[in-house]
């Protein structure tokens, strides 16, 4: 034959066992780098279609109304979900606002600090088993917390609900973040004469700060679609939101509450929620590496 | 930054005596004691004494794993980063221990300087990184930091090729830059000993000799140690050479001497080629 690998066993009066054996090899190998090639397209699938039914049945109610107007009474038909969209934004960023500088801090204190100490394994073996916890469990939580202690359910509660859920995320990956910087970068500093706060400040944080990012962005993707943590908490309003102290909408609780009803406009406009929620989520993430990704 | 620390001095702490100031040239200015030194449970250093002469350049060689870098990160605690590891005896800087409780190590590390084996210029721009030093001292004049950024890059033979791209990244630089910017910036702190850990290791030949040649300059101002496994440039930059073996010095004196005539037969072994 004129395979190249025969014809160098030839030339080089190597047996055949050498060659059949190099040839199977490569005949492996394109098979599996084949296969590898189908299953990523394969795992596209799921996420595909999914944004396929959400702007084909989301987008044929999305207009601006949809941001200004209240929602409909059941049955009814117009109007928007502006206060729904409202609601998610404020209990996502009081969520964040509630999680993230204590979230950060610990995985700093973590990995600077005591990396072996004691309090750092409780802590990330707490953070380690948080994830784990169904949301609803946050959800509950919140309410024997807070709706319970304050008496009636709120933005406030939604949003420390949402924080309980994020705060492993962020922790966690903060931490792979910081572990990721170069120790020649600490060394640097320190051989400069630098403190520890110093070198973390200056060096370490801005080096982990776009690897912290992503963790932030999962750990807000995520809680901006919890259902589960917002029924027991925020519960949900016909009405503009008015203060943190009152049951609020949101864009998730929406999504749930139309979708199982029995008319048809309801329906769609769960689905140009479900498209909004999306976007929203994607502009954010968009936002935060054209931010954070920034490198000098 | 002529003095050791910020408090009034007081009688020293150590069996060793300051150095008598009218001691024939050159001054003693750090002088390791009787010095061991442990990874956890591993020995690393055993029984050092040495003496580093002021602004002279000693080189310290040896096979790997012999303990030159140890010491050498020893001279500014940057072993104290790493868990586990304890000393006994002493190293001491113009006659003070380095682990006098009055000795904050950020001064220390202001007047031990270092230079890795890696370039490890930050992720910042070549001005920032030359000033990083200032900056953690809260430096904000502009005039001095333009000054110190100048002064250094033209100390490290980098003025010319960067001077119009100061504020570019410094991750763009190439290998031989890098090395020499992070010379700049251990010199831009006005350090009194500057610690070279194999400066060279990743350099090609040309930058390499340029490093080289810009420590014979340094010599003038600071004193230098440098670790090298390159015998050459052993005998071409330094003053006195120290040689160690599995964690012992075995010889030091005299470059031109270790390297022509050692006392010991595992130097002339070692500098020779025949082990190693």
């Amino acid at each position: 034959m004129d395979n190249p690998i025969t014809h160098a066993a030839d030339f080089f009066g190597d047996g055949k066992t050498e060659s059949t054996r190099l040839i199977a090899r490569s005949v492996g190998n394109r098979l599996l780098t084949g296969l590898c090639i189908a299953l990523s397209f394969a795992a596209m699938i799921p996420l595909a279609s999914i944004l396929y039914l959400v702007v084909k049945n989301g987008s044929e109610l999305l207009d601006w109304s949809i941001f200004t107007q209240l929602p409909p009474a059941a049955g009814m038909t117009g109007g928007g979900f502006g206060n729904a969209v409202v609601g998610t934004l404020v209990m996502v960023g009081l969520g964040l606002a509630l999680s993230a500088p204590p979230a950060i801090l610990a995985a700093i204190y973590i990995c600077e600090y005591a990396p072996n100490g004691k309090l750092s394994s409780v802590t990330r073996f707490t953070a380690k088993l948080l994830t784990g916890i169904p949301s609803i469990i946050c959800g509950v939580f919140a309410f024997a917390a807070v709706v319970l202690a304050t008496g009636e359910f709120s933005a406030f509660a939604g949003g420390v609900a949402l924080a309980v859920l994020m705060l492993p995320t962020i922790l966690l990956t903060s931490e792979q973040a910081l572990l990721g910087v170069q120790r020649a970068y600490r060394e640097a500093s320190y051989g400069l004469g630098a403190t520890r706060f110093q070198t973390i400040a200056r060096i370490v944080l801005p080096e982990a700060m776009p690897a912290i990012m992503t963790g932030v962005m999962l750990a807000v993707a995520r809680a901006a679609g919890e259902t589960a943590p917002l029924v027991f908490t925020a519960l949900f309003s016909q009405f503009w939101m008015s203060s943190l102290m009152g049951p609020t909408a949101s864009l998730s609780v929406l999504i749930y509450n139309f979708s199982t009803m029995p008319f048809e406009y309801q329906v769609k406009m769960a689905w140009t929620a479900s498209l909004v929620l999306v976007l929203l989520v994607t502009a954010t993430n968009i936002t935060a590496q054209l931010v954070f990704s920034k490198k000098h | 930054m002529s003095d050791l620390t910020a408090t009034p001095p007081r009688p020293a702490t150590t069996s060793e005596p300051a150095p008598a100031v009218e001691a024939p040239t050159p001054r003693i200015i750090i002088s390791v004691r009787n010095f061991n030194f442990y990874y956890g449970k591993k020995q690393a250093l055993e029984d050092i004494n040495l003496d580093i002469p002021e602004k002279q350049v000693t080189a310290f060689i040896g096979p790997s794993g012999c303990g030159k870098t140890t010491l050498l990160r020893n001279f500014n605690r940057m072993n104290e980063l790493i868990d586990g590891v304890r000393h006994s005896g002493d190293i001491t800087l113009a006659g003070r221990s380095l682990w006098d409780p009055a000795l904050e190590v950020i001064a220390l590390r202001r007047l031990v300087g270092m230079v890795f084996q890696k370039s490890n210029p930050f992720a910042k721009s070549i001005y920032e990184n030359v000033v990083y030093s200032l900056r953690i001292s809260g430096v904000r004049d502009r005039a001095t930091l333009d000054e110190t950024v100048e002064r250094s890059l033209r100390g490290a033979a980098l003025w010319d090729e960067v001077k119009d791209r100061l504020h570019e990244s410094a991750l763009g630089l190439s290998g031989g830059q890098m090395q020499r910017l992070c010379i700049a910036r251990a010199i831009a702190n006005r350090p009194k000993v500057l610690l070279m850990d194999e400066p060279c290791s990743a350099l090609d030949p040309i930058a390499t000799a340029r490093v080289e040649q810009l420590i014979s300059e340094l010599k003038k101002e600071f004193t230098i140690v440098i670790v090298t496994h390159n015998m050459q440039q052993a005998t071409r930059v330094s003053d006195r050479t120290a040689f160690f073996y599995l964690g012992q010095l075995i010889e030091v004196g005299d470059t031109s001497k270790v390297f022509t005539r050692p006392a010991e037969k595992r130097t002339l072994d070692y500098v020779t080629g025949r082990f190693g």
